[in-house]
C-alpha cells in the first residue's frame, strides 16, 4: 500500500554563477512520511529546500504540492498552502519575548482563515503553542526574551514557528546542529509526535544516527545531484554514497 | 581627616514597568514618575503658542510640518527597515493636491486638506511600490530622486504654475486654527504611531526590518505589510504639505525642496532613533535655528547635514534617549 503523494518535485535544477547548486533532482514525498536528506556540505541541500519553499527560483524543473503546481510562486503563498521550513541559520526576534516571535505566523492568511472566531487571544494561542513544544510555562520560559534562552528552546521556537502555521509538510533543515546529545534527546519525542499527528516531515541532517531513529527514507545528495534513495539501511550500503559522503567524512 | 576615594555610581530606578513583561503599576508614585515627562512635554507643547507672536508662531507651524515628516520618516527607518530620503515628495504631493483643489475649485481648506492627505498617501505610495523590493540604500536613493523628478516635470511642462507656482490661495481660518492644527496633528500621530509599532502590524514591520526571511517563511506577505507602512508615513507627511500650502496660501516648486527631505532626518538623529517623540523633538529645536539662519539660504542644508554628523558622530543615540537614560537613573556618591 503506497502512501497518497503530498509533494513532488521534478527534475528540478538551479546554477549559482556557473555552480550547480542542485542538478536535475526528482523526488515524490509520500503524506505521513518522514523523509532524511543527506550528503556532504556544499551538496545543495538548503538551496534544495530554498527550491521547493519558493525562497530560490529554478532553473527548470517543477515543484507540485497536493497536485498544484506550485513553482515560481511566492515563498509566503507557499507557506499558507501549508508547505513550511525551519532555517539552517536561525535569527528569531531577540528582543521580542519569546512568545511574541509566534505573533507572525499567526497573523498569517492560513491561521485567520483556519482559527476564525475561536482565536480569541492570540498572545494565549502562541503560549499554549510553546507550551506543547517543551517551553515550561510554570517556569515563565515562554514570556522570557528570545534572546537570552540556549540553543536548544531557539531550535524549537524555529519548530514552534512553522507549528503556528498548523502546516502539513515542514522541512527542517539541520535542526539538530549545534545541539548536545541531551538537546536532541529532548527534541525527538516531539518530532515523533509529529509524526504520529499525521504531520509530513522532510530532516536535513548531518547527525545520522539521530536522523534514522526517524526517517523512512533517505535521500543522499552530492554535488548537486540526488545519488541515493530508500530506506537508510540500504542507502548506507550504497557503494557511491560510502565514497561521496562517508569517504569525505573521514578525510576530515 | 583621612580622605576618602569617593566614585559616582549610577543605578537604574526600579519600576517595573520600564522591563519587558507585564507589570501592574502599585503605587501613585510610580504613575506620576511615568507620566510626568509626558504631561510636561504634551502640555508644553500645547501652552506654548500663548508666548509666541504672530512670527514665531508662524514657526512653530512650521516645526511642526518638519516633526511630522520626522515621524514618518522614524516610523519607516527603525520600524520597517526604509530609510527614505523622499520627504519632500509627501509635502508636494499633499501641498499641490490641496492648493490645486482650492485654486481650481475653489473648495475650502478644510475639505481640501482630508483630500489631499489620503489622494497625496496613495499617489506617494503608488511611486513608492516599485522601490520596495529594493534594499538599503538603494530604496534611499531612488525615494531621494522622487521629489527631483516631480520638480523637472512641473517644470519641463509649466504645469500647475510651472516655476511660478500658484499664490493666493485660502488660508485656515484664523492663526490659532492654524497653530493647534499642526499641534494637534503632531500630538495625535506621535501617539497613533507609538501605540502602532506595538501592536501586531508593528511587530510584523519590525520582524521584516529584523529578518524578512522567517516572515516570508511565516506566511506574510512582507510586500504588503511594507506598502501599509509607506502609507502611514505618506498620510502623515501629505497631511502636513497640504497644511503648508494654506499656511502660505501658496503652491510651487519649493515644496519639493531638499529641506523636507533632509531637515527632518536632522532632526530625527538629533533627537535618538526610534524614540519617535525624539525626531519632534529635534524638529522644534531645529526650525527655530533654521528660520534664523534664513539669510543664509540654501546653505543651511549644510548645517543640517553637518549637525546630522555631529550627533552620528558624537551622540549616536541622540539627546532624548540620553535624558531618558538619565531619567531613569540616579546617582550617588560612594566611597570606595
Ligand atoms: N545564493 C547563493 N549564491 C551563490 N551560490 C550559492 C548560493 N546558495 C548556495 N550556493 C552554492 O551552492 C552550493 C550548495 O549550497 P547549499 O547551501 O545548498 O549546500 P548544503 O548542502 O546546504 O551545505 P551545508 O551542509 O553546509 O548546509 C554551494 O557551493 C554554495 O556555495
Ligand atoms: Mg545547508
Amino acid at each position: 500500500m503506497k502512501a497518497e503523494v503530498i509533494l513532488e518535485v521534478n527534475s528540478i535544477s538551479k546554477t549559482f554563477g556557473g555552480v550547480h547548486a542542485v542538478s536535475d533532482v526528482s523526488f515524490a514525498l509520500g503524506k505521513g512520511e518522514v523523509l532524511g536528506i543527506i550528503g556532504p556540505n556544499g551538496s545543495g541541500k538548503t538551496t534544495l529546500v530554498n527550491l521547493i519553499t519558493g525562497f530560490v527560483q529554478p532553473d527548470s524543473g517543477k515543484v507540485i504540492f497536493k497536485a498544484s503546481d506550485i513553482t515560481g510562486m511566492p515563498s509566503y503563498k507557499i507557506a499558507n498552502l501549508g508547505l513550511t521550513r525551519t532555517f539552517q541559520v536561525m535569527r528569531p526576534y531577540y528582543s521580542l519575548p519569546a512568545f511574541k516571535n509566534l505573533i507572525i505566523p499567526l497573523n498569517s492568511p492560513r491561521v485567520k482563515k483556519t482559527r476564525s472566531g475561536r482565536l480569541g487571544d492570540i498572545d494565549a494561542v502562541a503560549i499554549d503553542i510553546l507550551e506543547e513544544i517543551g517551553f515550561e510555562r510554570d517556569a515563565r520560559v515562554p514570556y522570557k526574551p528570545a534572546g537570552s534562552l540556549p540553543l536548544g528552546y531557539l531550535k524549537r521556537l524555529e519548530l514552534a514557528r512553522c507549528l503556528a502555521l498548523s502546516p502539513e509538510v515542514i522541512i527542517c533543515d539541520e535542526i539538530f546542529s549545534g545541539l548536545s546529545m541531551s538537546e536532541i534527546a529532548g527534541l525527538l519525542p516531539l518530532l515523533e509526535k509529529l509524526q504520529m499527528q499525521g504531520v509530513t516531515l522532510v530532516m536535513i541532517e548531518h547527525r545520522l544516527r539521530e536522523l534514522f531513529r526517524l526517517a523512512d527514507r533517505v535521500i543522499v545528495m552530492n554535488f548537486g545531484q540526488k545519488i541515493a534513495d530508500g530506506i537508510p539501511e540500504d542507502v548506507m550500503e550504497d557503494e557511491e554514497v560510502k565514497k561521496a559522503y562517508l569517504g569525505r567524512e573521514r578525510k576530515k | 581627616m583621612p580622605k576618602t576615594a569617593r566614585r559616582k555610581k549610577r543605578l537604574d530606578r526600579s519600576v517595573k514597568v520600564r522591563t519587558e513583561g507585564l507589570y501592574a503599576l502599585t503605587s501613585w508614585s510610580e504613575i506620576t514618575y511615568l507620566l510626568l515627562p509626558r504631561l510636561v512635554l504634551i502640555m508644553g507643547l500645547l501652552s506654548l503658542p500663548f508666548f509666541l507672536d504672530m512670527y514665531w508662531q508662524r514657526v512653530l507651524c512650521a516645526a511642526g510640518i518638519y516633526g511630522l515628516l520626522a515621524l514618518g520618516f522614524d516610523f519607516l527607518a527603525e520600524f520597517v527597515g526604509l530609510v527614505c530620503l523622499g520627504g519632500a515628495f509627501f509635502i508636494g504631493a499633499g501641498g499641490y493636491i490641496s492648493g490645486l483643489l482650492n485654486a481650481y475649485l475653489g473648495l475650502s481648506p478644510l475639505v481640501c486638506i482630508p483630500i489631499a492627505t489620503v489622494a497625496g498617501a496613495v499617489i506617494s505610495t503608488l511611486v513608492l511600490v516599485p522601490a520596495l523590493r529594493l534594499r538599503g540604500i538603494y530604496f534611499a536613493i531612488v525615494s531621494f530622486m522622487f521629489p527631483l523628478f516631480a520638480v523637472y516635470i512641473i517644470v519641463a511642462l509649466s504645469a500647475f504654475g510651472g516655476t511660478e507656482g500658484i499664490s493666493a490661495l485660502d488660508n485656515l481660518p484664523n492663526q490659532w486654527v492654524e497653530v493647534y492644527l499642526i499641534l494637534a496633528a503632531v500630538l495625535v500621530s506621535l501617539f497613533l504611531l507609538r501605540r502602532l509599532v506595538d501592536e501586531d502590524m508593528g511587530l510584523i514591520l519590525r520582524a521584516i526590518k529584523d529578518n524578512d526571511q522567517a516572515v516570508k517563511a511565516s506566511g506574510i506577505s512582507i510586500t504588503t505589510y511594507k506598502i501599509r507602512a509607506v502609507f502611514i508615513a505618506a498620510l502623515i507627511g501629505c497631511f502636513g504639505g497640504a497644511y503648508l500650502t494654506h499656511l502660505y496660501g501658496w503652491l510651487g516648486i519649493s515644496l519639493f525642496g531638499m529641506d523636507f527631505s533632509i531637515l527632518p532626518i536632522a532632526a530625527t538623529v538629533m533627537g535618538g532613533m526610534g524614540t519617535l517623540a525624539g525626531g519632534v523633538l529635534g524638529a522644534l529645536l531645529l526650525t527655530p535655528l533654521s528660520e534664523a539662519l534664513r539669510g543664509f539660504g540654501q546653505l543651511r542644508v549644510v548645517l543640517y547635514c553637518f549637525i546630522l554628523l555631529l550627533f552620528i558622530v558624537y551622540k549616536p543615540e541622540g539627546f532624548l534617549s540620553y535624558f531618558q537614560r538619565k531619567y531613569h537613573q540616579f546617582e550617588l556618591w560612594e566611597e570606595v
